[in-house]
């Protein structure tokens, strides 16, 4: 019986977020048809969400080898669904587990914290989780230090993360009405604090005409077909039609093969999304609803896109920007000895366009390049440096895409190679994250003083 | 029983953010209507009598026949139940 519970229902990770929403929808009072479909969804887009990580895995595959026979380096693409959906197979409980108890260390920091962000970027939440499991897992935590340590650190991001872009994000948006809660976070506050530096008497982006034909790339499913395609016909290229044809597509043309590769890519992330879609769907509105109730005058952190409408122009710009020093710097990883991080589509544009929304609201028109700039080489050379700790997942093909992941990636792995026990470890990080909070507390009254003295 | 769905890049932060405000309006404004959120391409093979967006995102929505509110702020609950008293 406790085999039975312990192993097969908790240690299922479907079964345990479905859990999750159960949980969250009997506090929530929902009616009892409510109840069970909610439930039930949630499950059914966990299992949607390792289907899409199979579909995906197939062409990952291919591209590697392709790239390989090349090249004669590894080539990888940086996309967070797929690395998060492939490593449910090994770590999705320890995800599911960081993830539910770093919302209730969200709640309880904006609760007693003078940060009062409730982090509602679900997605995100799931992805940092992950990165946390796999990284403590890989480093050889193992059991519920896992889950504490994570889900503090988890939680700990969820109120930093907003807080640390709040000053840049109200001139932004012009109000204090929401932050942005996002894992890109760190490439914005450099773009931010570029375009401080460069931008001074630069016009806004907004005051010049900028062509509407690129309103397409909004559309994640167009934007990571066309990549895909695009990138398997140049491999397949350089790989050439023999080797393709002989050793992969079992004769197809290899044209047809690299085209079919890249849209069996993309419907992969397809799947992938509609599977977290349904994954989330009752979750953040139950994390949400429960922090609204904690959490008096709570402020939400939301997805990057909601800064977009007040720089349309920046956000083409930025992404523009940050994908030219993502396609320059692929140039430059294999000199220095690091796996090829071939530039995306899906996390320049997302993060490029932040990144140049934030540029924009410092340093204009110049900000906006060079602040989307630094973007761009920092999320080819993050996920880069990130591969080698991510143990045995890192040779999927595969990697974290956005800059907070690399950062907190990097810094934690490292700590745990460099001390030796856990326990110092655990130290160490809490010291960290201690540090931070005091550090933003009092730069955030200075902050307020400013203000006060400034009116 | 009318539907609304709510649209952008990814269909999942800040359109599910978006349906969460729009329930909330219902709520307020005493009306009842079905709710969902999704991404650009599932929304254009979707059916529903209102379909709500930022600006940049549901422009490539609008074939004539779907009912379609391009919203400037996505965040601005006051447009947001203006866009929902005209239209449902």
């Amino acid at each position: 019986m406790v085999d039975l519970i312990m192993k097969d229902i908790l240690g299922t990770p479907a079964i345990l977020v479905g859990l999750f929403a159960l949980i969250g929808l009997l506090v929530q009072r929902k009616n009892s048809g409510d109840v069970v479909s909610g439930t039930l969804k949630t499950v059914m887009g966990f299992v949607i969400l390792n289907a899409g990580a199979n579909v995906l895995v197939q062409s990952l595959a291919q591209f590697s080898s392709m790239f390989d026979e090349a090249f004669a380096v590894e080539g990888v693409i940086p996309n967070n669904e797929a690395i998060v959906a492939l490593a449910q197979e090994s770590f999705g409980t320890e995800t599911a587990m960081i993830m539910l108890f770093g919302m209730i260390v969200n709640i309880l920091l904006a609760r007693f914290s003078p940060f009062k962000y409730i982090f509602l970027t679900g997605h995100h939440t799931m992805f940092m989780a992950c990165l946390i499991a796999v990284i403590l897992t890989t480093g050889g935590f193992s059991g519920a230090s896992v889950i504490v340590l994570g889900s503090i650190i988890l939680g700990a991001l969820m109120v930093l993360s907003p807080a640390m872009l709040q000053p840049f994000t109200r001139k932004v948006t012009g109000s204090d009405d929401f932050a942005v809660g996002h894992f890109g976070s760190i490439g914005y506050f450099v773009s931010a604090v570029v375009g401080k530096s460069v931008g001074k008497g630069s016009k806004s982006t907004e005051e010049i005409k900028v062509p509407k034909s690129l309103g397409f790339l909004r559309d994640t499913s167009v934007s990571v077909s066309l990549t895909m395609v695009i990138l398997f016909f140049v491999v397949a290229g350089f790989a050439g039609p023999s080797f393709v044809e002989s050793e992969l597509s079992g004769g197809q043309n290899f044209l047809v093969f690299a085209f079919m590769q890249g849209l069996t890519f993309a419907a992969g992330v397809y799947i992938i999304l509609a599977g977290v879609r349904m994954l989330l769907g009752e979750i953040v509105p139950a994390f949400k609803g429960i922090a609204d109730k904690i959490v008096p005058n709570a402020k939400p952190a939301l997805d990057a896109p909601a800064i977009f409408p007040f720089a349309g122009n920046a956000v083409i710009i930025g992404f523009l920007c940050s994908f030219a020093a993502g396609l320059v710097s692929m140039l430059f990883l294999p000199l220095l000895g690091l796996s090829v991080i071939v530039p995306g589509l899906v996390p320049h544009f997302f993060t490029g366009a932040a990144a140049g929304v934030f540029g924009n609201a410092t340093g204009g028109r110049r900000g906006a390049v060079f602040g989307s700039m630094a973007n761009g080489v920092m999320i080819s050379f993050l996920p880069a440096l990130l591969l080698p700790v991510l143990g045995s997942l890192g040779f999927q093909g595969t990697t974290f895409g956005d800059a907070d992941f690399g950062v907190v990636g990097i810094v934690l792995g490292n700590f745990i190679r460099l001390i030796e026990s856990n326990l110092f470890v655990s130290i160490a990080i809490l010291g960290v994250l201690a540090l931070l909070f005091i550090l933003g507390a009092k730069t955030k009254a200075n902050v307020n003083k400013k203000d006060i003295n400034a009116a | 029983m009318k539907k609304v769905l709510v649209v952008c890049g990814n269909g999942l932060g800040s359109s599910m953010i978006v349906e969460m405000n729009v329930k909330a309006a219902l709520k307020d404004m005493g009306k009842d209507a079905e709710v969902s959120h999704t991404d650009l391409t599932t929304a254009k093979t979707e059916q529903a009598d209102l379909f709500l967006g930022s600006e940049d995102i549901v422009e490539s929505l609008e074939d004539g026949n779907k009912n379609v509110v391009k919203l400037k702020n996505l965040m601005d609950k006051n447009e947001l139940r203006e866009a929902l008293e005209n239209n449902l």
